[in-house]
């Protein structure tokens, strides 16, 4: 086990790199004098130069990459250019926000995909299978930049049951953790009904049906445990789906994450806290990758030694 | 479901080609007077926040959504179809560098890489097509690669080889037409993908810029008048929804037709 972690978390370091070595190359994607498209075309000329000192743009490329990549390893993301606080600082603020609308994203897909995937699996073929499955179909199409306003027109306007926007309680949590976990829970349900298909064709449902267990128990106890496997793997990989659909959500809800903060930056031309929120996203989409294949490699011991 | 998500298709599309000439109305006309008016005879979904045509600039955006889609998944298909099959088949240090560039590309997720490199290049719907094709064509190139490094060995093409046959021809006559089914399915669901990935840009304000419309930006602007006009927010909205459903029926109908192996309805 202890080779496997190893391998995987070595694995992981080259994709780390390339992250931040893309994240540094973006800054240079601007057309033209990046500090000047900061600033803006009205800026003086003294300002755009103070600009590039500060951002160590009329460096050598290879020397702002090094100091790129120092900071980062001493934890610092620069500073952003409206606020003149640290990223790190201004990131680390919200970043509690977008975890908790993203785990709140994740316990309502799977709070709706569960009853959905095994109502379908059970009566497989019948009116009950394809009802879900359409409303899954229907779940995965829906843009949660539609599902967010729709739901706040009915609950937050018409029936005033919770609020509009804004981070407060679990009332304010509501239809932003809804609005962003539908469209997983509908590609969860599927892969659950798929996943629990095949448990049910495996002998050991039979045998337990042959021992007097009733169905539902044989369904629910033995074989939906086991389909559970293949399906905590893809909702730890759809974690980076949630964290980029949280861009979304955060904006429309005014939730205070780093994905409100990105927007706003794009709208800012704030670079660095542009940098730094794509960088912590990538990064995080890649810690939380490796703890699902650690914890896949951890439950089927087969991974480990492929 | 397949014929129903063939037909959603056939529709938008035939929609998109004739109807802003059949509607008959300028989409960038503005009626300023009627405003936010409602559905009614003379405009069918009603007018927007500048009196303009919702209709009219619905049959425009979904032109704009479909282009985009066409775009997107034409080019990330041919450059991942192209190196897939390259890494596939030779191996060695190649495979190794578009792996990697992929695993790269693939620790952003989702969108988070295109919202960046539009946040970079500036909004326009150039800059979309680019950062989608961007992110676009690693999931083509990791399809194909796994296709031919099983076809690689196959009796048929160690059977060509052997009669001389080039690799560039092995490849393009033996190898890729045969990887073309799971190739057309990918690209079904993927215009559904590339589609919804636009409306998203647009509506964050970093895709297709006004009075140009577009579903994304629609919705967007109809974000501002959901209390005194839903029906800007519903009507687009509703737009992608159907578009996204029928090519993901599709594509679903494609892959159990053309490749059964994929399919997840045939495992129960």
């Amino acid at each position: 086990m202890l080779r496997f972690v190893a391998r995987r978390v070595a694995l992981t370091i080259p994709v780390l790199l390339g992250v931040a070595t893309l994240v540094f190359l973006l800054i240079h994607l601007i057309p033209g004098d990046p500090a000047q498209a900061m600033l803006g075309e009205a800026a003086p000329q003294a300002d755009v130069a103070a600009l590039r000192t500060q951002l160590r743009l009329d460096r050598p490329l290879l020397e702002q990459y090094v100091d790129f990549l120092g900071g980062l390893i001493r934890g610092d993301l620069g500073t952003s250019l409206r606020t003149r606080t640290s990223v790190g600082a201004q990131i680390a603020e919200r970043l509690p926000a977008t975890f908790e609308l993203a785990l709140a994203a994740m316990l309502v897909a799977m709070a709706v995909a569960v009853p959905l995937g095994i109502a379908a699996a059970a009566w497989r073929g019948t009116f009950v299978d394809h009802a879900a499955m359409a409303v899954a179909m229907g779940g995965m199409a829906i843009p949660n930049f539609w599902l967010g306003p729709l739901l706040a027109i009915v609950f937050a306007v018409e029936l005033g049951w919770l609020p509009v926007s804004g981070r407060g309680g679990i009332d304010h949590l509501v239809l932003p953790a809804v609005s962003l976990g539908l469209a997983l829970a509908a590609m969860l349900a599927r892969m659950i009904r798929a996943s629990l298909l095949e448990e049910l064709r495996e002998p050991y449902v039979r045998a337990a049906r042959a021992r007097g267990i009733s169905w539902s128990r044989a369904v629910i106890v033995h074989a939906f445990r086991n389909s559970l496997i293949p399906v905590v793997t893809i909702l730890g990989l759809q974690f980076g789906a949630v964290l980029t659909g949280a861009v979304i959500t955060e904006t429309i809800f005014s939730w205070p994450g780093i994905g409100r903060l990105l927007i706003q930056s794009i709208g800012f031309r704030d670079y660095p806290l542009v940098q730094g929120c794509i960088l912590l996203i990538a990064v995080t989409y890649v810690a939380v990758n490796l703890i699902t294949d650690l914890a896949y490699g951890f439950l089927d011991p087969r991974i480990r030694y492929q | 479901m397949t014929r129903a998500g063939a037909a959603i298709v056939c529709v938008t599309v035939f929609a998109a080609m004739i109807g802003p000439a059949i509607a008959g109305i300028d989409p960038a006309f503005q009626d300023l007077p009627l405003r936010l008016e409602g559905p009614s005879p003379a405009h069918w979904l009603g007018l927007d926040e500048l009196g303009r045509d919702i209709l009219a600039r619905l049959l425009v955006g979904a032109r704009i959504s479909l282009i985009v889609g066409a775009v997107v998944v034409g080019i990330s298909a041919t450059v991942g179809t192209l190196l897939g099959s390259i890494a596939g088949y030779y191996g060695g240090i190649v495979d190794d560098v578009v792996s990697r560039v992929s695993d790269i590309l693939m620790a952003f997720p989702g969108l988070l890489l295109a919202i960046a490199v539009v946040a970079v290049l500036g909004p326009s719907l150039t800059n979309v097509v680019l950062a989608l094709t961007l992110i676009g064509w690693v999931g083509y190139a990791r399809l194909i690669r796994g296709q031919v490094l099983r076809m690689r060995e196959l009796e048929y093409v160690q059977a060509a080889r052997a009669l001389g046959a080039a690799t560039p021809r092995i490849l393009a006559r033996h190898i890729v037409p045969a990887t073309l089914p799971a190739l057309i399915v990918q690209a079904t669901l993927g215009m559904g993908g590339a589609i919804l990935a636009e409306a998203s840009l647009s509506f964050l304000g970093l895709g297709v810029q006004p009075p140009t419309p577009s579903w994304g930006t629609m919705l967007n602007y109809g974000r501002s008048h959901l209390l005194d006009a839903p029906h800007l927010t519903i009507v687009p909205g509703l737009a992608i929804a159907v578009l996204v459903l029928g090519f993901n029926f599709l594509g679903d109908g494609l892959r159990d037709a053309l490749d059964p192996t994929m399919s997840e309805g045939r495992r129960g």
